[in-house]
């Protein structure tokens, strides 16, 4: 049976998503390799791993409107849909997910859930409790209002999620 | 207006859109309905959609608990709820809401609630500026027409119209001409509107009363964008959008893009607690670092208790506008349930040749409108369109909360019926019409309800009946006073009815008999089909059943698709009191016409005690699921004809479909060397005696077209359904019933 992870990849490449596998060790070149300038992005929050400086964390809204890539973290993400749960936070997760053209989306091995029953075991306290808000996003915006599919409407055209194996697996 | 020249009026308009919108909606409502196939396909939809109408049912049962919850919850979390009585109420309140804020601008997601309330001409007429972000709600905005679809407002336009309103509309620098262009520029011009706004407004799929968390389904990002850039949000949503827990939203963000247009998951399924925690974005102070702004919540509240930006202005909406009314109403009930989806809307046949611009009221469209229209806007909205649904059940396949559609535009029928005033004519079929219906009725309803005593007169007196039907002062009669089609052939009524071709028989019944069954003689069968009655009780025998065919009522079905109910009632309450002594004495009841077969399994619960209807529903079949039950036990196929690799091309009867039945005869037929290919089209467009209604016989025979494309390169041509013979008759030449093919006493 194919773990998380492959089933994760599988349903972002169905999803039109771009996706990385990387290391700790390797995390900056791939992130590097997934980002286009100018770039946005909320700080990581995550010893291991940090942005680029090319990586503007704390964006005004000109350079927002003007970023082509939007990094961020991510709450938790869905192994069979290829979903991101992104965060509502001071932060500006949201934003900043949203405005730039091109999404990357930073996942670690162990924030994948299997399926929708994990996702709202993660959501029913978030939501219930901490009275939070999440955005279940899957592959890029999409309309088919003008015709043809047309991926990129208002939110980004593209997603690259670029997930951080788990060590342990590893080894 | 008389009625005929209602029907003419009715007519043109059908025509109009059949000559225009109807190729583009045909594309788009096709395309979605055989994708939500794909995606339901190895997926336990029946499951999740017994679990989402429980759901649905337990929240609008505690509806008013739930309110005073969903407000508690919200107001905790900082925001206020608004309970509008109706629309004005509601449009009252929001405009209130744009003074409050000093705001000129208001940027909105798609919302059907707001097109019920008109907020936008509310707003507008009070000098604010409001822009629809959804693609196709700007589309619509720009066009200044009315949405054609629940959730494809603008899917009745095609890239070049789109393209032609908008090069006309805002003379851009460079023509646009693609889908990408189109996108391109709606997402450019309206970024900016969003930017600027002061308000921006959303809809609500589902609003959690325990967190005060509305749940939007959405693929374009526009209703993200609404609701985090500008500070003030105002969410409106019918009462009927609550759910009791965040658990509750499991079901339904598994099965509701499914549903509405095949996809697995929406893109985006936004779920927000507001006011949400994200900085609001402010472009007048650009260089400002967002996280700094006035707006910004950095410094707000970090201890994740019940949270938000302090600056963050929320309000919900919750409308009434005759919700309550319908919660009231044991008919209507169900219609609360709905989540809005369309799957009801793409799989009728109808509706993918007109679109909601004729299948639609004021607000809504589809199958499931007529039960919000005569919710929100009353009768009179329902009465236009109402119509169109001939009853054929193939959205109960498909509505993701297991609604009755067909019963709810039966149930609204049977009102309009009652409100209609005396006309000219009654006095002709008053006298001849022993239905149970007022005096006001429509004469072609009347007509039509009635075709079991036409049918018994003109059975009497054919073929002379028949010739005289047919004659032109017959015929300009009968489309002046009742609207046949004077363009569809009229059937033909046989005197030697299969109940008198059975009596004459000496055949004796055979004593070792595995079975004793009670072949019901439908209206059609028995008066029109016979042959086909003929070869069912011969397949029977052969098989080794002892056959009779007792003198058993109509149905009921006429008067039902009539929206006649009390009528259909008191054929019900006929039919079963004749099949009683049958039934005592353990006799199976066969039926060959499959909309008898459908009543007598699906609505007969709906107009008979609960014994009455389980003893004919569980006794009764249709006549290949019989044979396939016999077959399966033990009987000898090689009793039937054989199809010796014949090709056969095949139409199930829609409400055949709906009960999991088709799939008796293609076993069947293939079982006896038939090389079977079934149609895949929903309906044939006929539907009882709507492809008779002049009104509706282009829209009827534009269906019934799409059919007979399917079938040109057809060897031969079987169907279940009376009406689907009829159909095909008139479009390819003669057609035949499947258990004709097994015939033994066959050439």
């Amino acid at each position: 049976m194919a773990t998380s992870l492959t089933r994760f990849e599988d349903a972002l490449v169905d999803h039109d998503c771009d996706v990385t596998r990387t290391s700790v060790a390797e995390f900056d070149g791939a992130l590097a390799d997934a980002v286009r300038e100018p770039a946005v992005g909320v700080a990581l929050d995550d010893q291991d791993l940090s942005l680029p400086a090319a990586v503007e964390t704390d964006p005004t809204p000109a350079q927002l409107q003007a970023a082509a890539s939007g990094v961020t973290p991510v709450a938790f993400a869905v192994a069979d849909h290829g979903t991101v749960a992104i965060p509502s936070t001071a932060t500006a997760v949201e934003p900043v997910s949203l405005y730039p053209d091109r999404h990357v989306a930073v996942v670690r091995e162990e924030q994948l859930v299997p399926d929708t029953d994990a996702a709202f075991d993660e959501l029913g306290p978030t939501l219930a409790r901490e009275r939070d808000s999440v955005i279940m996003a899957t592959g890029p915006s999409a309309t088919g209002d003008m015709g043809a599919l047309v991926q990129g409407v208002h939110g980004p055209s593209e997603v690259h999620v670029v997930v951080v194996e788990s060590e342990v697996t590893q080894s | 207006m008389s009625r005929s020249d209602d029907r003419q009026a009715k007519a043109a308009h059908i025509r109009h859109l059949l000559s225009t919108e109807s190729e583009t909606i045909h594309e788009n409502t096709g395309h979605m309905n055989s994708e939500r196939y794909r995606a339901i396909e190895g997926f336990d939809y029946d499951a999740l959609r017994d679990e989402a109408r429980a759901i649905k049912e337990d929240a609008i049962a505690r509806l008013p608990e739930l309110i005073e919850q969903v407000k508690a919850s919200v107001e905790e979390n900082g925001g206020t709820v608004y309970v509008a009585d109706d629309a004005a109420d509601a449009n009252r309140y929001v405009e209130d809401v744009m003074a409050d804020r000093d705001a000129e601008t208001l940027v909105k997601s798609k919302s059907m609630t707001t097109e019920e309330l008109d907020l936008n001409d509310h707003l507008g007429e009070a000098g604010y500026d409001v822009f629809e972000t959804d693609l196709g709600e700007f589309v619509i905005q720009v066009a200044e027409e009315a949405p054609s679809h629940i959730v494809g407002p603008g899917l009745h336009k095609s890239s070049e119209e789109i393209a032609d309103l908008f090069n006309a509309h805002f003379d851009p620098d460079e023509d646009l001409a693609t889908a990408q262009d189109l996108t391109r520029f709606a997402r450019d011009y309206l970024g900016e509107r969003i930017r600027e706004a002061d308000v921006g407004m959303t809809g609500a799929n589902f609003v959690v009363a325990e967190s005060g968390t509305i749940a939007l389904v959405t693929n374009e990002g526009n209703a993200r964008k609404c609701a985090v850039t500008p500070d003030t949000h105002v969410a409106v949503a019918g009462v009927e959008k609550i759910l009791p827990t965040v658990a509750d939203l499991q079901p339904f963000s598994q099965i509701i893009a499914k549903a509405a247009t095949g996809q697995d998951v929406p893109q985006y399924f936004s779920l927000l607690t507001p006011p949400v925690d994200s900085p609001t974005l402010d472009f007048d102070e650009p260089d400002v670092p967002i996280t700094e702004q006035s707006g910004g919540g950095a410094e707000g509240d970090g201890d994740g208790d019940s949270g938000g930006s302090d600056a963050r202005d929320f309000h919900l909406v919750l409308v009434d506008n005759g919700r309550f009314a319908m919660r009231e109403d044991d008919e209507l009930r169900e219609t609360l349930y709905c989540i809005r989806c369309g799957a009801c809307a793409n799989s009728c046949s109808n509706f993918q040749h007109v679109g909601g611009h004729a299948f639609g009221g004021e607000t809504y469209t589809g199958g499931i409108a007529t039960g919000w229209e005569a919710g929100v806007h009353g009768l009179d909205s329902a009465g236009e369109f109402n119509d169109l649904c001939t009853g054929c059940t193939r959205c109960v396949d498909a509505c993701p909360v297991n609604i009755d559609i067909p019963w709810i535009n039966t149930v609204v029928r049977d009102r309009l019926n009652r409100d209609e005033a005396p006309s000219e004519f009654d006095f002709l079929v008053e006298g001849l019409t022993p239905d149970e219906e007022p005096g006001g009725l429509d004469p072609q309803k009347r007509l039509f309800g009635n075709v079991d005593t036409l049918a018994k007169l003109g059975s009497a007196t054919a073929p002379v009946s028949n010739w005289i039907a047919r004659t032109r002062p017959a015929r300009l009669l009968v489309e002046r006073v009742a609207g046949v089609d004077p363009r569809r052939d009229l059937p033909a009524f046989r005197r030697d009815t299969l109940r008198k071709w059975a009596a004459d028989r000496d055949t004796a019944t055979p004593t070792d008999a595995g079975r004793e069954v009670v072949l019901y003689p439908d209206l059609y069968t028995n008066y029109v089909q016979v042959e086909r009655g003929k070869a069912a009780v011969r397949v029977l025998e052969a098989l080794g059943c002892a056959v009779r065919v007792p003198d058993i009522p109509a149905s009921g079905r006429a008067p039902l698709s009539q929206g006649m109910v009390s009528t259909a009632r008191e054929r019900a309450e006929a039919v079963s009191e004749a099949l009683t002594p049958h039934l005592d004495a353990g006799r199976d009841v066969v039926v060959v016409e499959p909309s008898d077969a459908a009543l007598f399994r699906r609505e007969y619960e709906r107009l008979l005690s609960d014994e009455e209807f389980d003893r004919i529903a569980g006794n009764s079949y249709e006549i290949l699921e019989y044979v396939y039950g016999l077959l399966e036990n033990g009987a000898d196929a090689d009793a039937l004809a054989a199809g010796e690799g014949q090709s056969v091309s095949y139409h199930s009867h829609c409400q055949q479909r709906t009960m999991d039945l088709a799939v008796y005869t293609e076993a069947v037929l293939s079982d006896r060397e038939f090389d079977v290919r079934t149609s895949d089209q929903e309906c044939c467009g006929m539907a009882g005696s709507f492809g008779y209604k002049s009104q509706y016989y282009e829209l009827s025979v534009s269906v019934g077209a799409e059919l007979a494309d399917q079938f040109a390169d057809a060897e031969r041509v079987v169907a279940s359904g009376t009406s689907c013979m009829e159909q095909l008759d008139d479009l390819l030449g003669p057609t035949r019933h499947p258990v004709e093919l097994l015939d033994p006493a066959a050439e």
